[in-house]
């Protein structure tokens, strides 16, 4: 690691990658979600990393789009976890490979 | 790089990888907490302070509390018969491996090319709602209903059956 940014960067890409095989290898619907939150995660590293070693940190660039992409995460996963509750209502489970059916 | 640096990512890859792999949702839901800690502990050690808290109130404040609640309200806290990973989490692995290799290949091969300003840059909050309320104010708005809707469309959508025919 030569530099601090590849570190971030690195860190960043690791965490994507957890995050991307929980979403893919976990059965619970609950579970899929906290991959992806984490894989959102993982960007924000990389948009904070860059602004802090990039030229031009007084520009903000960088620093607001992770802000911005901080609320539209907490957003999703208000609906995600909405969506999860009301499929457990319907179908009394949150197993992704039980619930198979377009119609109830 | 620095050792405190090195302690943040382990704390924060750690968290993580139990996330995933945990068992028992609760526990899962209680490692992505520590995920998210240490993801807001490197923003601080990014000298992004307004981020790092943020990253705080809304990840472990909300987001954190959200997830327990929907285990809670599912019964997730039952372990399934069959197994927590799905039949083909081979193929899932081979998957993320695939893009961390990827993606690691190409942040190495290109080392050379990242920027690497060392000056700590001196924003201050202020100047992050001045720029808020002045250049990103149409995003700020679109951010706003985006909220809204969203917080309305997660009730409609969670409210039981009944109530809503009603």
């Amino acid at each position: 690691m030569t530099t601090p940014l590849a570190g971030y960067l690195v860190v960043a890409a690791l965490l994507f990658a957890i995050g991307l095989g929980g979403a893919l290898v976990r059965r619970n619907a609950i579970l899929v979600l906290i991959g992806i939150e984490l894989m959102l995660n993982a960007a924000n590293l990389n948009l904070i990393a860059f602004w802090r070693y990039g030229p031009h940190p007084e520009a903000l660039t960088g620093m607001m789009f992770a802000i911005f992409s901080i609320a539209v995460a907490a957003a999703e996963a208000a609906v995600g976890l909405g969506l999860v509750i009301a499929i457990y209502r319907h179908t009394n489970t949150t197993e992704l490979d039980k619930i198979d059916r377009m119609k109830g | 790089m620095t050792p405190i640096f090195y302690l943040l990512a382990a704390v924060t890859l750690a968290g993580g990888l139990a996330a995933v792999l945990l068992k028992h949702l609760v526990h899962c839901a209680l490692a992505v907490t520590v995920a998210f800690a240490g993801l807001a502990l490197l923003f601080l050690q990014l000298d992004a302070q307004f981020a790092g808290f943020a990253q705080i109130l809304v990840y472990i404040g909300a987001v954190a509390i959200l997830i327990v609640f929907a285990i809670l309200l599912t019964r997730g806290s039952d372990l399934p018969k069959g197994g927590v990973f799905s039949k083909t989490w081979f193929l899932g692995l081979i998957i993320a491996a695939g893009v961390f290799a990827m993606i690691g290949w190409a942040v190495l091969a290109s080392v050379s090319a990242i920027p690497q300003q060392n000056a700590v840059p001196s924003v201050s909050v202020y100047d992050i709602g001045s720029a808020l309320v002045g250049r990103y104010v149409l995003p700020l708005e679109i951010l706003a209903l985006l909220l809204t809707a969203a917080t309305i469309g997660a009730v409609i959508v969670a409210m039981h059956e009944k109530a809503r025919s009603r």
